[in-house]
C-alpha cells in the first residue's frame, strides 16, 4: 500500500496539515484533506537528498524528514511507526533505483533540455504567457522545428535570468554578539541551570576556543557523550562566572576533562606566537610577547566588571572581559568559510534533547573547523622558501643605494617607424574591380577641355535666367522631404505634409495587415539573427540550421510579396517601400547563402582530403 | 569695434565650408553641365552671404588629382580689378572663377599622366576634406568669437576605395572637432563615404533627383546655420551604407578581417597586419573558410 494518512509540516514547529501521502513511481505526492489549504506538494524521488525518522522508542511521534537538493525539508507526522518505517523503506528503494538508473542513460539522450528543472520550465511558460509577441515567435519557429527551443531562449537569458537571482541566497555571517557567552536560565526553586544550545552558538564556541573543539574530537563519542561534555563545558564557564578560582581549582584537580576546560587554550597561544613570528620585520612596528592577548593576567576587568588582584597559582582560572572579546572580534573577522550545508538557519532545540544525528552535526562542524584550521597553518608555517623570501624581501629595503652594483636593465631597442612606410602600404595593391564597358583610355585632354568651356560660358553669360524653371520646382516642393512618391494625390499630399507621414500610413493599414508586416518585420530579425550568428559553418548541425533558416525566410519572403499584392493600389506603392528594407536584408542574406554553397561546392569539387562538408 | 561684433554675433553666424566636385570625367557623363551646376551653386553661395552680415563662406575645388582653395569671401581681393564679361555675374565671383580656371588648368596638367591608369574616376574628397578641416582649425584658433563651422560636400563623382582610409580619418577629426560634414550627392550610384560621413558628423545627407531644381534642394536643406537645425526637420536617411575597403586591395567588402590592435580591415588572412605590425595567430578556420572570419586571436612575437 503506497498511501498514508499523515499530517505534513513544513517545519517543526508547524502544527501541520493534513492529508494523504502517496507515493508513485518516482514520485512523492501529498495532497491536503482540505482541498482550500494550499499546501500541496509533490516531489520527485530522485531530487530527494536524505531522510530522517525519528526514533521508535523516544515518546515522540513518527516523524519522516525529508531533504531535497534544494534545501528545503519536508516533515510528516505518521499515524504509527509500522507506517513510516513502510513508507521509509520504499522511498529507500526508489532512491536505490534512481541511482542505478542514473549512469544508464545515454548521454546523447541528456539532450540540455532534458536537463532543464521544472522550475526553469515554468519560467519559461510564464514569461511566453506575458509576453504575446514572444509567444508568437516561439510558436511560428520552434514549434515549426525552424529553430530548437535552446537556440530561441539563448539570446533571451535576461528575461530568464531575473528570477533565478532572486532565488539564490545570501550567506548569513557572523553575529557580533558574543552568543557564546549567554547567560543560562537559572530555576531557584529545582536548582537547576539550564542552558539551550544552539547549532549557531556551538559554531562560536569551536571557532573562538580551538582547545574546547580538540577536547570534542578527542572526548566525543569515545569518552563520552555529547551531553556530557557540554554538561562539564557549562561546569567549567559557570565557575569561571563565579570567580570562585579556590573551588575551579580544587575541581579541575579532580577532573581531568574538566580541567581541559579550566585551562588557558594552548592552541590559541601557539597560534598568536606563531603570528608574531611571522610579522614582516621591515614593517615598522614592535611586536613582542606582550601582544598576545592570551597572556593579559596582571590587568584588565574581568567579565563582570570588577578588578580583582588574583593569587598567581589559580591565575590561570580567571580570564579578562579583553580576551573574550578579542578572540571574538578575530574570529568574526575571519569570517565563516565553512560550507553553508552544516548549518540550518538558526531554529532552538529544547535543550538536552538531541538525536542521533545531531550529535553527527556537532561532531562535523568540529572536524570542519579543524580541517579548515589546518589548512590555514600549513599556509602560514614558515617553510625554507618563505623564510628566503623574507630574507630577501629585508636586505632589499635595507639596502644602501651607493653601495649597490651598478644595474643592467634589460633593454628593448626603440624602433621608430619610416612614417612613408604607412602611407605607402595604403597605396600600394590598388587592384581594381575591371571597368567593363567603361573607357580603358580616358580622354584627359578632351574632358578637361569641355570643363573649361563650360567655365568660360558661365563668365560671358552670366547665371542662368531663371535659375530654376517653375515647373521644376514645382516639382521639387512636392518632391518628398522624407519619402513619397512624386504620383501623389492633391489630397494625400494635403494630409501628410507636416506630419511624420509613415505613422499616419501606417494608420492607414488595414488592421490585418499591419499586424502581418509587425509581424513580419519581428520575425525577420530573429530569422536573421540566427542566420548570421551561424556563419562561418563549421559543423554539419550548423549547416543543417542555415539550411533550416533559409527556407523559413524564403517563406517570409513570398508571403511579404502576397502581401504588397493584396493591398490596395493607392497603399502599395508605400507599403512596399515600408517592406523593402525588409526584402533587401533577406536578399543579402541570400546572396550571401549562395556565395557561400558556390565556395563549399567548389572546394569540396576540388577534392582535398578531409575537408568535408567544412569540418574542422 | 570688438563690442559691435559681439552684439552681432548672433548664435546663427555660420562660416561654410563648400567642396566643389570639378572631376571632369563625371561632368563628362551627366546631363547637366558644369555651367548650370555653377549657376546653381553660385546662387547659393549669394544666399548663405545673404542671410548673415557676418556669414562667411570658402570654395575648395576637389579636383581630379589635386585640390585647392578657390573662393573666400573673407578677404577683400575679392572684387577683380579688371572684371571680363557683361553683367550677370556677381561682382564677388569674379575672382572664384578666375581661380577655379586656373585650379582646372593645373589639375589637367597633373592628370596628364593618368590616361591609362584602370582607376574609378573618382575625385580627391580626402584631400578637399584635410583641406577644409585645416581651415576650420585655423578659425578655431583666432579666439573665441567665431562663426560655426561647417562642411558641405558638393559631389558626383563615385567613391574611390583607395581613399577609404584617409576620407575615414578626416571624418573621425571631423567629430572631433565637432564640424558637421553635409553632403549632396548628385550622381548616379551610392555613395557610401558621404553617408558615413553625415551620420557620423551628425551632419545632413541628401541626394536630389532632379539637377535642375538643385538650387532649392540647395537652400532649403543646406542653408540652415547649426543652431537652426534644432528646430527645422530636415531628411533623415533611411538607412546607411557603412561598407568599409579593405586595406589591402581597395575593395569594398562587407564581411572580412579585422587587426584586433589597429582595427584595419583585410579581405583575406594575412600573417602580419601591415598597418601596425602585429603578427596573427592561427585562424581557427584556414584552410576551410577564406572569407568569412570577422577575428585573428593577436601573439605577441618577441621581436618584429
Amino acid at each position: 500500500m503506497s498511501d498514508w494518512q499523515v499530517k505534513y509540516k513544513s517545519s517543526l514547529k508547524d502544527r501541520g496539515t493534513e492529508g494523504i501521502l502517496k507515493l508513485r513511481e518516482g514520485i512523492l505526492l501529498f495532497v491536503p484533506n482540505d482541498p482550500t489549504s494550499d499546501s500541496k506538494l509533490k516531489v520527485l524521488t530522485p531530487n530527494i537528498k536524505s531522510q530522517k525518522y525519528t526514533k521508535e522508542g523516544s515518546k515522540k511521534p513518527a516523524w519522516l524528514n525529508l531533504s531535497n537538493k534544494q534545501g528545503d525539508s519536508h516533515i510528516f507526522e505518521f499515524q504509527n511507526y509500522q507506517d513510516m518505517h513502510a513508507c521509509r523503506a520504499l522511498i529507500t528503494k526508489a532512491l536505490a533505483k534512481c541511482e542505478e538508473e542514473q549512469p544508464k542513460k545515454p548521454a546523447a539522450v541528456l539532450t540540455s533540455a532534458e536537463q532543464l528543472s521544472i522550475a526553469d520550465l515554468e519560467l519559461r511558460f510564464k514569461v511566453l504567457r506575458e509576453n504575446i509577441e514572444l509567444q508568437r515567435l516561439h510558436k511560428e519557429f520552434v514549434e515549426t522545428k525552424v529553430l530548437t527551443e535552446d537556440e530561441f531562449w539563448a539570446t533571451r537569458k535576461k528575461l530568464l535570468g531575473k528570477d533565478s537571482i532572486r532565488k539564490s541566497k545570501q550567506q548569513v555571517g557572523l553575529k557580533s554578539m558574543m552568543v557564546s557567552g549567554i547567560k543560562p536560565s537559572t530555576d531557584g526553586r529545582t536548582n537547576r541551570v539550564t542552558f539551550n544550545l544552539t547549532s549557531e552558538i556551538i559554531f562560536q564556541i569551536f571557532a573562538e576556543k580551538p582547545a574546547v573543539r580538540q577536547a570534542f574530537i578527542n572526548y566525543v563519542p569515545s569518552k563520552m557523550t555529547e551531553k556530557d561534555f557540554w554538561t562539564k563545558y557549562f561546569r567549567a564557564e559557570y565557575l569561571y562566572s563565579t570567580k570562585n578560582t579556590a573551588v575551579a581549582a580544587a575541581e579541575a584537580a579532580e577532573d581531568e576533562e574538566l580541567a581541559v576546560f579550566l585551562k588557558p587554550d594552548e592552541i590559541l597561544a601557539q597560534e598568536a606566537r606563531q603570528k608574531i613570528r611571522r610579522v614582516d620585520p621591515t614593517l615598522d612596528m614592535e611586536a613582542d610577547q606582550g601582544d598576545d592577548y592570551t597572556h593579559l593576567m596582571d590587568h584588565g576587568i574581568q567579565r563582570d566588571g570588577t578588578m580583582d588582584v588574583v593569587e598567581p597559582q589559580n591565575g590561570q582560572f580567571r580570564r579578562s572581559l579583553l580576551q573574550d572579546l578579542n578572540r571574538h572580534a578575530a574570529v568574526v573577522l575571519e569570517g565563516r568559510n565553512i560550507g553553508k550545508h552544516l548549518f540550518a538557519p538558526p531554529s532552538i532545540l529544547s535543550s538536552y534533547v538531541f538525536h542521533d544525528v545531531d550529535s553527527e552535526n556537532t561532531r562535523s562542524v568540529a572536524e570542519a573547523l579543524a580541517r579548515v584550521k589546518q589548512v590555514s597553518k600549513a599556509d602560514g608555517e614558515t617553510t625554507k622558501d618563505a623564510n628566503q623570501e623574507r630574507l630577501a624581501r629585508m636586505s632589499r629595503l635595507a639596502e644602501m643605494e651607493d653601495l649597490q652594483a651598478p644595474q643592467n636593465f634589460p633593454l628593448a631597442p626603440l624602433s621608430i617607424k619610416d612614417p612613408r612606410d604607412y602611407f605607402e602600404s595604403q597605396q600600394g595593391n590598388v587592384v581594381n574591380e575591371p571597368r567593363g564597358a567603361g573607357t580603358l583610355k580616358r580622354n584627359v585632354h578632351e574632358a578637361y577641355g569641355s570643363l573649361k568651356e563650360s567655365i568660360l560660358e558661365i563668365r560671358t553669360k552670366g547665371l542662368r535666367d531663371p535659375l530654376i524653371k517653375p515647373e521644376v520646382a514645382f516639382e521639387v516642393l512636392f518632391y518628398p522631404v522624407v519619402f513619397r512618391s512624386l504620383t501623389q494625390t492633391i489630397s494625400t499630399a494635403k494630409n501628410i505634409i507636416g506630419k511624420n507621414p509613415r505613422e499616419s500610413f501606417l494608420d492607414r493599414l488595414p488592421k490585418s495587415t499591419r499586424d502581418e508586416v509587425l509581424h513580419h518585420w519581428t520575425s525577420i530579425q530573429e530569422l536573421l539573427k540566427h542566420f548570421w550568428s551561424s556563419y562561418p559553418i563549421t559543423t554539419t548541425y550548423l549547416h543543417t540550421k542555415v539550411g533550416k533558416l533559409k527556407d523559413a525566410m524564403s517563406n517570409s519572403y513570398s508571403q511579404l510579396e502576397a502581401m504588397k499584392e493584396s493591398v490596395q493600389s493607392e497603399l502599395r506603392h508605400q507599403l512596399s517601400l515600408l517592406v523593402r528594407p525588409m526584402q533587401q536584408a533577406l536578399d543579402a542574406a541570400f546572396q550571401h547563402y549562395d556565395a557561400d554553397l558556390q565556395r563549399r561546392t567548389a572546394k569540396s569539387a576540388r577534392g582535398s582530403a578531409g575537408e568535408a562538408n567544412g569540418s574542422v | 569695434m570688438a563690442s559691435v561684433a559681439s552684439k552681432l554675433y548672433s548664435d546663427d553666424v555660420s562660416l561654410l565650408v563648400l567642396l566643389l566636385d570639378t572631376n571632369p570625367f563625371f561632368w563628362d557623363t551627366t546631363s547637366t553641365t558644369f555651367s548650370q551646376f555653377l549657376s546653381h551653386v553660385l546662387a547659393f553661395l549669394n544666399a548663405v552671404l545673404g542671410l548673415n552680415q557676418l556669414n562667411q563662406v570658402v570654395v575648395i575645388a576637389t579636383g581630379y588629382s589635386s585640390c585647392d582653395y578657390v573662393y573666400d569671401s573673407s578677404l577683400t581681393s575679392n572684387v577683380s580689378s579688371e572684371s571680363r564679361g557683361t553683367g550677370g555675374i556677381p561682382a564677388l565671383f569674379g575672382s572664384l572663377l578666375e581661380k577655379l580656371e586656373d585650379f582646372i588648368s593645373r589639375d589637367a596638367e597633373l592628370s596628364q599622366g593618368d590616361e591609362h591608369v584602370d582607376r574609378i574616376a573618382s575625385s580627391l574628397l580626402s584631400g578637399s576634406l584635410s583641406m577644409a578641416l585645416c581651415y576650420i582649425q585655423r578659425i578655431f584658433r583666432t579666439g573665441h568669437l567665431h562663426p560655426q563651422p561647417r562642411i558641405l560636400c558638393l559631389q558626383g563623382s563615385p567613391d574611390g576605395p583607395e581613399q577609404y582610409v584617409a576620407v575615414m580619418n578626416s571624418i573621425f577629426s571631423a567629430q572631433r572637432l565637432m564640424v558637421p560634414i553635409d553632403s549632396c550627392y548628385i550622381g548616379t550610384q551610392n555613395s557610401a563615404f558621404l553617408q558615413q560621413a553625415s551620420y557620423i558628423t551628425g551632419g545632413v545627407h541628401h541626394a536630389p533627383k532632379q539637377l535642375g531644381g538643385l538650387f532649392q534642394f540647395l537652400t532649403t536643406i543646406f542653408a540652415t546655420d547649426l543652431h537652426t537645425r534644432g528646430f527645422v526637420q530636415l531628411p533623415k536617411p533611411v538607412g546607411v551604407d557603412f561598407r568599409a575597403s579593405c586595406f589591402c586591395h581597395k575593395k569594398t567588402i562587407d564581411m572580412g578581417y579585422v587587426c584586433s590592435v589597429c582595427l584595419s580591415i583585410f579581405c583575406e588572412h594575412h600573417k602580419k597586419c601591415s598597418t601596425c605590425g602585429s603578427v596573427f595567430g592561427q585562424s581557427k578556420l584556414d584552410g576551410a573558410n577564406a572569407s568569412s572570419s570577422v577575428n585573428d586571436r593577436k601573439r605577441k612575437a618577441p621581436d618584429s
